[in-house]
């Protein structure tokens, strides 16, 4: 187990590493000056020489990827993620700004995505080949065809425009934004189109997958044995087959998780809420580099664990993958 | 999982008759065609498919009609006396006009080139290269495969969406760099399947005995092994072009993808976000034109799919056999 954990890690360590060194190779050795974005229009001649000689422009590429490296080793003194070129602000800053609001995205809209998707899913599982299933695989096949950025503006349309000119103002314009802590309930009122957009995207996969999954192992001899001691339907299905049909979701689940926390970069966009996903966005617009890979780091982060924690939850649950 | 296991049949036939006889000489290509031309729902997004290509391979044919091209802004005739943009049904203007008097019809039309473009291409370099990588991988095993698996699991790990606007955002956007880098992300999904595949695949006798007949590996992968695979490749490529689609479409909304003027359904789409809730037909149409295209896609793989399974199959066996039963 420890050593199945270690590997795993390590592998996360090298994606990390693939992933900075991909970014550095995009940013630095791509053929455009990097002095000139940060100078602004204004650039004299002497400011670029300046600036290049403050952030080591015209050192060896080699030199300058080392020193890249290690500012990304997070120890104390060591780890910098540098300033903004726009406001001058600590990207760490800057992050720790925006991560509340994608945190607040990801948990509303991972519980409601993981109640829709499971409980179609397991509808359509109970009564293969009914009309059920059939609007089920409907649901599904809408929500993978469906662009998020459609569904988004969909929504804004019709409950927030339409609704608002005709004097019925339920939902809050794009751009609100409450923390949680200062009133919950403000909160949950300006996030609730955003995280209904993600979750319906999102659950169409989750039904699919609760549906292929419990199918299979209502399939199995312990099921039938299940059924033969003569307990009910809902027994079998919720005790007995619903929780071994959990473990491929759980590893969705995660990932997913992870991925909206890194930002949901439509979702935010359409709805203006200023998490990592819009400011990454409008980093890349300006050119403001640090900010860019810093974000790209968090949410590269994110993603590497959710992925060694969703490993290492399998290989609790399911003792063969450990073996092998 | 492969086609091989499509048994005939016809096995219970009288013993004085000839089994051999019973079976006719049909490819697995054949048998999917058959089952796919049963399939209402299949024939249905063939339809659609068709349509929009057609609707894209005449998108010079529907400008010359109208008499706007895709780009042609006409503050005079594509907007009534008060400068406002025409609605749908108006003379001339079909879908209606947009905010600079932009015939919506033929955009549409011009945008769906963009997306059948990218969403083909990108699935054909990402079909070929998760070939290639994927059976090397799974034909060789050993310090290769685990290179390659290696990849694979890194690029699948990528936030690929973040990734893919920062490459753009470093090289300026353009189509072929947008098809690349699609191609880039999904090249390892289809890898995945065919490596599992192979590693499955280069234990059958079948492999052995080509082996002993002194085929060289290159061949074996890819005359003899490849044609085993093609079942679970079609159908991922098939599902893959729906999210080319929808990713080329993304990129183009957050102003990475196609540079305006030039119409995509996704940057008509942004331009429309970008003045307002001003009119409902700048949204609904390039919406319903791109929802179309995917669902069409996507339930076409999942027929095909069905049709491929060697599982259905057994359905279609034994409902054809209880006819059998029936009709003696």
């Amino acid at each position: 187990m420890i050593r199945f954990l270690i590997r795993r890690i390590v592998l996360g360590v090298l994606t990390l590493w693939v992933i900075i060194t991909l970014v550095f190779i995009l940013y630095y050795a791509a053929p455009h000056d990097p002095a000139a974005s940060l100078a602004g229009r204004a650039a004299t001649p002497a400011l670029l020489q300046q600036i290049n000689r403050e952030y080591g422009f015209n050192l060896p590429i080699i030199v300058q990827y080392w020193h890249y490296l290690e500012r990304m080793v997070p120890w104390p003194g060591l780890f910098n993620l540098g300033t903004s070129n726009t406001n001058r602000l600590p990207v760490t800053t800057i992050i720790a700004q925006a991560v509340p609001i994608d945190i607040s995205l990801a948990v509303g809209s991972a519980i409601l995505w993981m109640l829709l998707g499971v409980s179609v899913g397991v509808l359509a599982a109970r009564r293969p080949r009914s009309l059920l299933d059939r609007g089920a695989t409907a649901f599904v096949l809408t929500g993978i065809s469906m662009p998020t950025f459609i569904l988004g503006l969909l929504l804004l349309y019709v409950f927030y425009y339409v609704l608002t000119i005709h004097g019925i103002a339920i939902f809050p314009k794009p751009g609100s934004w409450t923390p949680f802590t200062r009133n919950p309930l403000e909160w949950a009122h300006d996030l609730i189109l955003p995280w209904v957009t993600l979750a319906l995207i999102t659950a169409a996969t989750y039904s699919r997958l609760t549906r292929s999954s419990l199918l299979e192992t209502l399939g199995e001899d312990y099921i039938r044995t299940a059924r033969a001691k003569g307990l009910s339907e809902r027994r079998v299905v919720y005790r007995h087959a619903l929780r071994s049909s959990l473990t491929p979701i759980l590893t969705q689940f995660g990932i997913d998780l992870a991925t909206v926390m890194g930002g949901a970069i439509i979702t935010e966009s359409i709805f203006g809420l200023p998490g990592l996903g819009l400011t990454v966005v409008q980093a890349i617009q300006v050119q403001n580099l640090p900010v860019v890979i810093g974000i790209v780091l968090v949410a590269s982060f994110f993603v590497v664990a959710a992925n060694i924690a969703v490993d290492a939850l399998y290989a609790v649950l399911d003792p063969r993958v450990r073996v092998s | 999982m492969s086609l091989t296991t499509v048994q005939p049949v016809h096995t219970e036939i009288l013993p004085e008759e000839p089994a051999v006889k019973g079976i006719e000489g049909r490819t697995p290509l054949q048998l999917v065609f058959q089952r796919l031309k049963t399939d209402r729902v299949a024939l249905v997004s063939i339809v659609v498919i068709l349509l929009i290509v057609a609707m894209a391979v005449f998108a010079g044919v529907i400008a010359h009609i109208t008499g706007h091209g895709p780009t042609d802004a006409n503050p005079d005739n594509g907007t009534d006396a008060t400068g406002q943009p025409l609605p749908p049904g108006s003379p001339g203007y079909l879908l209606g006009t947009d905010n600079l008097g932009r015939d919506i019809l033929v955009r549409i039309a011009y945008g769906a080139r963009i997306s059948l473009v990218v969403g083909v291409l990108a699935t054909a370099i990402a079909t070929v290269f998760g070939v290639i990588i994927g059976l090397f991988a799974g034909y060789y095993g050993g310090w290769l495969d685990s290179i390659l698996a290696r990849i694979m699991d890194v690029v699948l790990s990528f936030p690929y969406v973040l990734f893919a606007i920062v490459l753009v955002s470093v090289f300026g956007s353009s189509l072929p760099l947008t098809i690349l880098v699609i191609a880039f992300f999904s090249f390892a999904a289809i890898g995945r399947i065919v490596r599992g595949q192979a590693l499955s695949q280069r234990e059958k006798e079948y492999v052995e005995a080509a082996h002993s007949l002194g085929a060289g590996n290159l061949r074996i992968m890819f005359v003899d092994i490849l044609p085993n695979l093609v079942a679970p490749v079609i159908v991922l490529a098939t599902l893959l072009i729906p999210t080319a689609i929808i990713f080329e479409a993304t990129l183009s909304f957050l102003g990475l993808g196609v540079v305006p003027p030039t119409p995509s359904w996704g940057n008509m789409l942004s331009d429309a976000e970008g003045v307002g809730f001003q009119a409902w037909w700048f949204y609904i149409f390039p919406m319903l034109f791109l929802l179309l295209t995917t669902l069409a896609f996507n339930l076409l793989g999942d027929a095909v799919r069905d049709a491929l399974d060697p599982r259905t199959e057994r359905i279609f066996a034994a409902r054809r056999k209880k006819v059998k039963v029936e009709a003696a």
